[in-house]
């Protein structure tokens, strides 16, 4: 079979990786950043931690693979992806560093102290990766400023940290936050009870507005900084994703308002799939493109790996990616169950 | 100090660090599997506590090990991209299956084991850490086959101006990487077994408990004996492997200069790099070094001097690193076998010097682990694929010295806190004991 089946094939598990990691780590992360302004004590933060407790690395894990197939499919993506956005990856790192120990040590010690400083990186390692990964998703569709020869094998990156937080990497990161933190407070309603539960609906509520009005920007800014339309202009038919996304982001509302936080969940779920495949759609084939010059961008073509791999890693991903969905959609259902005070408080395992 | 090198520290700092975490992972996983099985089979209450207090030992070791190894996932595209391009092709698969087939197995079951106790059926819940375990060894063996291949490439050719894959049952089969696997797989379970063996000594001297750590000092006894002797079998394949396909790397082992045949081995060597000799060669035992490494007396041992000194491993370094990770492995061996004799003996808590020295012997094979890795890492340099490709070629281009520097801070402080924590806590809850409690462990019986 051709090579670029293969290629294609990848870019859309490569996008279908990314996409279910924003959606999974989406919630936590908004969970996360979210526990300071939702909790009013410790017992509700702890309630909050324990609901993302037994799924949280789990979820991590989708950006790992994210990153590993990455590597193992596009590897002069990966190499020049990771190295050109050094700084701010670094910084993301950090951040999901602090993150994954402050869930396990918060708990480990009393004190008022103790607890208040794992509270505050508990907000920051979990808002900085929804800003900062927002900012790169920006940036990747915007393209950023490298030049590539691929016949000689040089290549330069003339960018710097400062340069990523452009207007449209900002409005970009706004918007993951804001996704995030809808989807956060959603999930919070769907596992706690009571108060908490209340108080997380309303939040959701009260956040939606501002999601739509910077969702709107993102659509139109998209228009003159990025050449993510053309794609659709080529392909009308290609539009039904973004009127997913769209049209989901709206019974976002509906439902919440509704106080059916089930089903806003679902179409908060959908809403994240939806953005990031219209983003990945407008990149095709693009990985990564360049601002500079279009013979720079880094395609599924000129940045992947030998047909061999790309066979080998497709079968690996075949087989065992709907493996992990089963055990994955097991666990959560032994989960299902809303986390109350009296679970926290009985159990010393909890965190 | 250049990009290269402040790379080069970053990367070694980093692995090492992860390194600290990884090994109890990777054995006391297993060991509290088997304690939670050996529970759920006899229905022993004392197996239940001890899968909890291990368990919790376990986890909080955990947590690090976990965040520490995103960092190595990143790292390889943030400071070795031209490395990455150049053998991503092949270099990509194993790390792109290590997460899809066996990180998301563990992070999956290690969640319902922490969060399962009254969710699930006690079989359930055994499997759930089994799995977790299972997961955990075998992502050990995806990522060494990974190491394997820069020390000993396999299944490639150079095409397209890079390293292109053409067999890749030669990348999972490399011999090279399935020593690997076994030898530290198996340094992983002595550790475990002889931080199961220390703390329990801790105890047994304050006679706190003392049948649940007479109790796990017999089990981990077993564990460290039968894993310290096969480290040393499979550290000896090692050698053999390595005398084939790295002559160099043996040759800095052994501090070899000249090329001999039957050549012997001395206990008693102290290299000197400048002069490109020895400066001390004492207590030669005749042969015996041909025959290590060839089972042949009349091997032919490569000598430094065979090299280009740019293409010398750091000698001293090297030599010492591997002398005393034997020495420390042949001291494990000896002090497991005496613990299974004195741990059967009903008198086993009045051996008070011999509790002491476990408890103090808990640091010697995490050195050994350490020091493992700089003889396989240093002596490899100056290539980052044996043969294949210079370090000095791999690193990132776009990246900055002052950009290394500054993560390397980063990462020296931000490691260095959460490590002082890791550790502080996992003193704490060593020392605290297993919990006296039992009202969660009657919940869970409850079940079927
Ligand atoms: C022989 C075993 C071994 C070796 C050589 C390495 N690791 Fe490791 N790694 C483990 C054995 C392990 C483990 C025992 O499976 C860990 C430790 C704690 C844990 O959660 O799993 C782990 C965790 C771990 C994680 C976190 C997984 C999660 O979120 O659950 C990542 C991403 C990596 N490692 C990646 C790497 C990379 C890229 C390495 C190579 C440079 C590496 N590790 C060396
Ligand atoms: C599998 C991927 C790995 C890669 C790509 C890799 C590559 C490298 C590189 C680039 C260096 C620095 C070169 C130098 O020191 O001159 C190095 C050194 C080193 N690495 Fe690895 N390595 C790998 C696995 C590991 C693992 C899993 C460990 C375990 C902790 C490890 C431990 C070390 C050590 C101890 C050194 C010596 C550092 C020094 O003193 O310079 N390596 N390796
Ligand atoms: C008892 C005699 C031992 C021998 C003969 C031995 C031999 C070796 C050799 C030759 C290497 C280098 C492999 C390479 O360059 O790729 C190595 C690496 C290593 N050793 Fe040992 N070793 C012994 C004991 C130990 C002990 C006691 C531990 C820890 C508890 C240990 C842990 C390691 C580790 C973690 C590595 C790096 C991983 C690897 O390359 O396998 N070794 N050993």
């Amino acid at each position: 079979m051709d090579i670029s089946i293969f290629q294609i094939t990848w870019f859309v598990l490569w996008s279908v990786l990314w996409a279910v990691y924003f959606m999974l780590d989406g919630f936590v992360l908004g969970t996360g950043f979210l526990s300071t302004f939702i909790a009013k004590n410790d017992t509700e933060k702890r309630v909050l931690i324990n609901a993302i407790g037994p799924v949280w690395d789990g979820n991590e894990v989708w950006l790992l693979t994210a990153g590993g197939a990455t590597f193992a499919a596009f590897p002069t993506t990966y190499a020049l992806m990771f190295s050109n956005l050094y700084s701010a990856l670094i910084l993301l790192l950090f951040s999901l560093i602090v993150r994954g120990v402050s869930f396990e040590f918060r708990g480990k010690l009393d004190g008022a102290t103790w607890k208040g400083t794992w509270d505050k990186a508990i907000l920051v390692s979990s808002f900085l990766p929804a800003l900062l990964l927002g900012v790169a998703f920006g940036n990747i569709f915007s393209g950023i400023p490298m030049r590539n020869d691929f016949t000689t094998l040089q290549f330069t990156y003339e960018g710097s940290l400062i340069g990523l937080l452009n207007p449209y990497g900002l409005v970009t990161g706004v918007l993951f936050v804001l996704l995030f933190a809808v989807h956060g407070s959603l999930y919070i309603s769907l596992k706690t009870v009571g108060d908490l539960k209340d108080r997380a609906t309303a939040m959701a509520n009260r956040l939606w507005p501002a999601l739509l009005i910077v969702a709107v920007v993102f659509l139109g800014y998209t228009w003159p900084a990025t050449k993510l339309y053309d794609n659709f202009f080529k392909t009308p038919a290609l539009l039904i994703v973004p009127v997913i996304a769209v049209v989901s982001l709206l019974l976002v509302k509906v439902f919440a308002g509704r106080n059916e936080t089930g089903k806003a969940f679902i179409f908060s779920c959908l809403t994240i799939l939806f953005v990031v495949f219209t983003g990945v759609t407008g990149l095709f084939p693009n990985l990564l493109p360049s601002n500079l010059d279009a013979a720079s961008n880094l395609t599924i073509f000129n940045s992947s790996s030998s047909l061999l791999t790309l066979k080998i890693m497709t079968a690996v991903a075949l087989i065992m990616v709907p493996i992990v969905i089963c055990y994955k959609i097991w666990v959560y259902r032994i989960f299902r169950a809303r986390v109350t005070e009296e679970d926290v408080l009985g159990d010393p395992g909890a965190y | 100090m250049d990009v290269v090198t402040l790379s080069q520290l970053q990367f070694a700092a980093t692995c090492m660090f992860h390194w600290i975490f990884v090994p109890l992972t990777l054995g006391l996983s297993i060991m509290t599997a088997w304690m939670e099985t050996k529970y759920v089979t006899t229905g022993d209450e004392t197996w239940l506590r001890m899968t909890k207090f291990w368990g919790k030992l376990f986890l909080i070791n955990f947590a690090l090990g976990v965040v520490t190894g995103i960092t190595m996932e990143f790292q390889f595209g943030l400071n070795w991209a031209e490395y990455s391009r150049y053998v991503g092709d092949i270099f990509g698969a194993p790390l792109a299956m290590e997460a899809t087939i066996t990180f998301f197995l563990e992070s999956v079951f290690i969640g319902v084991w922490i969060f399962g106790w009254k969710k699930i059926s006690k079989k359930v819940h055994a499997l759930s850490i089994w799995l977790a375990a299972i997961a955990t060894n075998l992502s050990a063996l995806f990522i060494l086959l990974a190491n394997a291949w820069m020390q000993k490439p396999v299944g490639y050719v150079i095409r397209n101006g890079r390293a292109e894959m053409t067999d890749f049952m030669a990348v999972l089969t490399n011999p090279y990487g399935w020593i690997k696997f076994s030898h530290t797989l198996m340094s992983g379970y002595a550790l475990a077994a002889f931080v199961i063996m220390g703390v329990s000594a801790w105890h047994l001297l304050r006679a706190n408990e003392i049948e649940f750590f007479k109790r796990s000092f017999r089990m981990a006894a077993v564990w460290a004996f039968v894993a310290s002797m096969i480290v040393a079998m499979t550290g000896d394949f090692h050698a053999v492997e390595i005398a084939k396909v790295q002559p160099s790397k043996f040759a800095a082992m052994e501090s070899i200069w000249e090329t001999k045949r039957n050549a012997g081995m001395c206990l008693l060597v102290i290299p000197d790099s400048n002069n490109e000799c020895n400066a001390v060669e004492k207590l030669t035992i005749p042969g015996m070094l041909s025959f290590m490494a060839f089972h042949d007396t009349n091997g032919e041992i490569k000598g430094l001097k065979e090299f280009p000194k740019e293409l010398r491993p750091p000698v001293t370094p090297i030599f010492l690193s591997f002398r005393m990770m034997v020495g420390l492995g042949t001291f494990m061996i000896f002090a497991s076998l005496i613990g299974i004799i004195l741990s059967r003996r009903d008198n086993f808590v009045e051996k008070r010097a011999f509790l002491l020295l476990m408890v103090l012997a808990i640091p010697a094979p995490y050195l050994a682990q350490q020091l493992g890795w700089i003889v396989a890492e240093l002596g490899r340099q100056p290539w980052i694929v044996y043969g294949v490709m210079k370090t000095s070629d791999a690193v990132s281009k776009s990246v900055t010295a002052t950009q290394v520097a500054l993560s390397l801070l980063g990462f020296t402080v931000l490691y260095g806190i959460l490590g002082a924590i890791d550790i502080y806590l996992l003193f704490k809850y060593a020392k605290k004991g297993p919990d006296k409690d039992l009202s969660n462990i009657i919940d869970m019986k409850g079940r079927a």
